[in-house]
């Protein structure tokens, strides 16, 4: 029997049955822009970057099944807009100042922002007041860069056993919140050593104490871009899929 | 080289707002280029002229945010007199580090600045009539006027300021690409 294969932007790609189209341009070495996406979790499609048009009508790479002989875009100027515009209005409705931030340089949306050219956040600044939690010994929660992946919330629950985190509210009252009746992160079991202490694609749960351990201009975006990395063959220096 | 004969030498402008010069000095880090740069444009308002209104000029290059009623008003007179104005850096284009002090209450930040601050005696809020009023948020620029390029970073490079402005001058669109499109 002939391996099932989809067409991405023209080329030819095989997959196995049950593969995501992100799984499987992911194993081809083709890059698909994403945030909340992660090959260690079950995918929840929230943030759409991801977003192509398969066989003409857009669904989220993440969670739609490959089919054989599917025709899908990706890399085209229309879903490019789109995304810039998602990330635009991720910038804006979060305190993303990339300058004081240590992540940056190492932060997925700040690199996604890059990759697309993103040149400003366009709409008008949210400027939310999100206070920071410093409570814990080993970690510090900075909920001003929070784009409500749920990667901590999906590692915690799911590799860590520890149900951490949660979202709280709607709309645009929606927030991260740590499960403890204080609302404190040094009143749960968190520690270090968890999973969802690194899954943070971008500056919100940060390890004490290792700040600018890697000059910045150094950073693993700095030295290549996004879509590169992901493309480059394993054992080149690039990280593939992992963030 | 000089502009052939008959094609004038287009006016550039540059002001800094709610920044910290940073910007103008990485326009400054063009180093040598500066004078390829004053072959081919004339200055304005600028710090580096201190010409105090700015009058028709081609290309605006405009640093830091709006923090107060002096900022909007600069900010419009460039907008009128510029025909292509240009934010550059991360608190023209989105507030940056002055923008950090929005969730706080103005009052307050300025009663513990000048009033209760460890060290202060007798202190008192400055209300001289001459200093512009302070505004609750501090904002970006493309909130109060039309913005038509943005060159971010904190503060962008030589390079990436002259990439820009000659692709502009040369009748390109203006573009940045990695590793000269930066945030920090």
């Amino acid at each position: 029997m002939n391996t099932p294969t989809l067409l991405l932007d023209g080329l030819p790609v095989p997959f196995s049955v049950g593969q995501t189209i992100m799984e499987a341009a992911t194993a081809a070495g083709i890059f698909i822009p994403h945030l909340c996406h992660h090959p260690d979790f079950k995918p929840q499609g929230s943030c759409k970057l991801c977003t192509v048009k398969a066989n003409g009508r857009y669904v989220s790479a993440c969670t739609m099944p490959a089919k054989d002989g599917m025709e899908v875009e990706n890399n085209s100027p229309d879903l490019n807009d789109k995304r810039r515009t998602l990330l635009q209005m991720l910038f804006v409705e979060g305190n993303h100042f990339c300058p004081s931030c240590e992540k940056s340089g190492d932060c997925l949306l700040q690199a996604l922002a890059y990759e697309l050219e993103m040149l400003t956040a366009h709409f008008p600044q949210f400027y939310p007041d999100r206070p920071v939690d410093a409570s814990h010994p080993e970690v510090l929660l900075d909920f001003n860069r929070c784009i409500l992946c749920e990667l901590c919330v999906r590692a915690s629950r799911e590799v860590d056993g520890k149900n951490v985190f949660a979202l709280s509210g709607r709309g645009i009252g929606k927030h991260l919140i740590v499960n403890a009746e204080s609302g404190r992160l040094a009143d749960t079991g968190f520690s270090l050593a968890d999973k969802a202490a690194h899954v943070c694609p971008v500056g919100v749960i940060l390890a004490k104490r290792r700040g600018f351990l890697q000059p910045i201009g150094c950073r693993r975006y700095d030295r290549q871009p996004i879509g590169m990395q992901f493309a480059s063959p394993p054992g080149s220096g690039g990280n593939g899929p992992e963030h | 080289m000089n502009p052939p004969v008959g094609q004038r030498k287009l006016r550039l402008a540059t002001t800094s707002l709610a920044g910290c010069f940073g910007c103008h000095m990485s326009l400054l880090d063009i180093d040598e280029r500066l004078f390829e740069l004053l072959d081919r444009v004339d200055l304005d308002r600028s710090p580096l002229t201190d010409i105090k209104h700015c009058g028709p000029c081609d290309i605006g290059l405009i640093e830091g945010g709006i923090c107060n009623a002096e900022n909007i008003h600069v900010l419009r007179e460039f907008r009128q007199q510029c025909k292509v104005l240009i934010a550059v850096g991360a608190c023209a284009i989105n507030g940056g580090l002055p923008a950090q002090r929005n969730h706080l209450d103005l009052g307050q930040c300025l009663q513990e600045v000048y009033l209760t601050a460890p060290g202060i005696v007798g202190g008192r809020i400055p209300d001289d009539p001459e200093l512009p009023l302070p505004l609750n948020q501090v904002h970006p620029i493309h909130e109060i006027v039309r913005i038509d390029y943005f060159i971010p970073g904190c503060p962008p490079s030589g390079d990436a300021i002259w990439k820009f402005l000659t692709d502009l001058l040369d009748g390109r669109t203006p573009r940045l690409g990695h590793p000269l499109l930066h945030f920090d």
